[in-house]
């Protein structure tokens, strides 16, 4: 196998890892709280569309000149400030109502969707569902870090900044999580939430925070995952919420684990997306389907062999009931 | 009627009234000259004609099946959101039959699929029912992997052995392997020159739909198989210390649902109107199933008359196109409608509150 192809594989396992570890640290916290989140998808759609649509907007509409910087970093917020409010609907069924969180995901799920594509249609001048920006983003080659033999080709060539903002995050959560005392009562809320509670913790206040804080991250997961690949949005993110789910199921909740589950997933997407140009995968004669179907086929496996002791919150999906035991 | 019925009927009408005010609200603001020509559209073109009517019975369709299969498993305790799959497999060994068993007579082949259909979406479900009932594995979650994996397999047959490159789908079927339509093209149709008719493609379909709404009220209300599973959705240990076999239930249980998902896929492709895509993209009808489930009270009957709703509302929709909207606001009026679903319960003890002191009921103290 070259160079070029093993290169060209490890930059695209790169863009979809950095959205997978974002979207999945999202739903992290939120399971963490208690909260069972399936809207993840929603709300990275929701966050690639808002972000996107501003995009659109600063070239093709108001034709502002802005620094790419200053445009990826405007877009990043946005689409954060986007996911922190359909996660407030999601908190509001979940925490405040009580209701069931996975038919208020499905919900938020099929709104994102259809939201996305009608707006796209009554916005865009073209009045398609397509939202089409320049993507001037990429950043050819890190100054002196790309000279490093093999990872420098790896990691420093045609490479995002959203990809160390991603790195970042996964560290700072891993921190927050396990270093901080917001980190250990987030937990204690979706192990035990009475006891919490008993000790004067707000299960409320935490639950909020955990499913406001996977609302910022999908929807800025959103524009990590549309930039690096494409230079339109279409109202989908292919599934890369549901995906992050599986991530965050077979990284057993833990960050660490996160970014290992989401580098294999990436490297299966990576090989599926270009592996008519490697020569003995090609020669194999296998469909690039069974390839894109191994992430979701190996959490299920894992499922099968872990979930009698399994690693999720204790009281993640259930409503908190002051008077329960 | 009790007046938990009641009170459960007036719950979905406030919850449907608030998804349609929403989606009136986004008609307005998308464009407010031509909202309301659009609402009412959406709120009677359904209705505007029989040849519509059988539209809205063929698009209820696959939807009342999938609606049946969410209802099912709810009613068992275990939440299908794997129909989109069941309905995929089931759909794709219609096609597969329809097309490679050309030598059997019409009728038998058209039954065979049918049933070979079925029987995939129970295998299909199956998977997570067994993962459920020996390992412990949250049925909604391994639904999720269930979909994609079924997704990429169903296309990766479809690509192989029923494409057809011209349209970038299966290729249709030959007119023997489709549904009967009974003469109802007779019925359903609208003369739009002297001697010309536009006709609706409804069939058989939507018979076998109402047919198996009836058969799985049967089994829940009248069987004590259905009893025992309904028992295990109540309540598990409760179940358990009366003597009934948990693990076999939760698998009989998304076997169940996932054939109700099968059949109505293999309703759907056999209509004559739908060819199965060829690229990876889950199919609606499983999510639709959801609200159409919770819309009819997850009650067997109810759904036959949600079903039809939420069809006649795509139905509507689909005509403002030529307004100038696009049929997405339909979607956003049924996902506001399972958002108020999560907390139709919470609507429910209001209603009871406010409006139940009204109305008089057999049996009521007060």
């Amino acid at each position: 196998m070259n160079m070029a192809i093993f290169y060209s594989i490890m930059h695209w396992a790169v863009y979809i890892m950095i959205p997978l570890i974002v979207v999945s640290l999202g739903g992290m916290f939120s399971e963490k709280s208690g909260v069972v989140n399936i809207a993840l998808e929603g709300k990275m759609i929701m966050g690639a569309f808002a972000g996107t649509m501003f995009m659109y907007y600063v070239q093709n509409v108001w034709q502002i000149a802005m620094s790419p910087w200053l445009l990826l970093i405007c877009t990043l917020i946005i689409a954060t400030a986007t996911g922190i409010v359909v996660s407030l609907a999601h908190a509001y069924a979940s925490i405040n109502l009580r209701a069931n969180q996975v038919i208020s995901g499905i919900a938020i799920n099929m709104f994102a969707v259809a939201f996305a594509i009608y707006t796209a249609r009554a916005l865009t001048t073209a009045g398609s569902q397509h939202i089409h920006y320049r993507n001037v983003f990429r950043i050819d080659n890190v100054p002196l870090l790309h000279r490093i033999p093999i990872l420098g080709p790896m990691l420093f060539q045609n490479t995002y900044f959203t990809s160390l903002l991603g790195i970042i995050i996964l560290a700072v959560s891993a921190f927050v999580l396990y270093k901080t005392k917001f980190g250990l009562r987030l937990r204690a809320c979706g192990e035990h939430p009475q006891a919490a509670d008993s000790v004067g913790v707000s299960v409320t206040k935490m639950r909020y925070a955990g499913v406001i804080l996977s609302g910022a991250l999908a929807g800025m997961g959103g524009i990590l995952y549309i930039v690096p690949i494409a230079s339109a949005f279409s109202g989908s993110v292919a599934g890369y919420g549901f995906l992050a789910l599986a991530v965050l199921i077979f990284g057993a909740w833990k960050p660490q684990r996160i970014l290992f589950a989401a580098f294999f997933f990436g490297l299966m997407l990576s090989i599926a997306s270009q592996f008519s140009a490697i020569p003995f995968l090609r020669d194999l004669g296998i469909h690039a389907n069974f390839f894109r179907m191994t992430p979701y086929v190996a959490t299920l496996i894992v499922l099968a062999f872990t979930s009698k002791n399994t690693a999720a919150p204790k009281a993640v999906g259930q409503p908190y009931d002051k008077g329960g035991r | 009627m009790n007046r938990d019925a009641v009170m459960s009927f007036l719950s979905s009408l406030v919850v449907l009234a608030a998804g349609l005010l929403i989606g009136f609200i986004i008609l307005l603001v998308s464009n407010a000259s031509s909202a309301w020509e659009a609402f009412r559209t959406i709120l009677t073109f359904g209705f505007s004609g029989i040849r519509n009517v059988g539209d809205v019975l063929l698009g209820a369709t696959p939807i009342i099946m999938t609606g049946l299969s969410v209802a099912f498993a709810f009613k068992t305790g275990l939440f299908n959101i794997g129909a989109t799959g069941q309905f995929a497999f089931g759909g794709l060994t219609a096609i597969l039959i329809g097309h490679n068993f050309t030598g059997m007579p019409d009728g038998l082949r058209i039954v065979f699929a049918l049933a070979a259909a079925t029987a995939a979406g129970a295998l299909w479900g199956a998977i997570p029912g067994l993962l459920k009932a020996f390992r412990n594995v949250h049925e909604v979650i391994s639904c999720i992997m269930t979909n994609y994996i079924g997704m990429f397999l169903v296309t990766f047959l479809i690509d192989r052995y029923a494409f057809n490159p011209a349209v970038g789908k299966s290729l249709a079927l030959p007119e023997g392997s489709n549904l009967p339509t009974l003469g109802f093209e007779h019925i359903f149709r609208e003369e739009f020159l002297p001697g010309f008719y536009r006709v609706s493609r409804v069939n058989a379909g939507i018979l076998i739909a109402i047919i198996a709404a009836v058969i799985i009220y049967i089994i829940l209300e009248k069987t004590t198989f259905g009893y025992e599973l309904k028992a295990c959705g109540f309540n598990k240990d409760a179940a358990k210390y009366a003597g009934i076999n948990q693990n076999r239930n939760i698998v009989a249980s998304m076997m169940i649902s996932g054939a109700l998902a099968g059949l109505g896929g293999a309703l759907l492709y056999t209509s004559g109107t739908e060819a199965m895509g060829a690229s990876n993209v889950l199919l609606p009808y499983g999510f639709t199933g959801i609200s159409v489930a919770f819309l009819g009270l997850n009650h067997p009957i109810g759904i036959i008359f949600s079903g039809s709703l939420v069809s006649y509302l795509f139905l509507g929709g689909a005509r403002t196109q030529v307004m100038g909207f696009s049929i997405e606001v339909v979607e956003i009026v049924i996902s506001v409608i399972i958002y108020f679903c999560a907390f139709v319960f919470l609507v429910k003890t209001f209603l009871g509150k406010h409006i139940g002191k009204l109305l008089r009921f057999k049996g009521d103290n007060a």
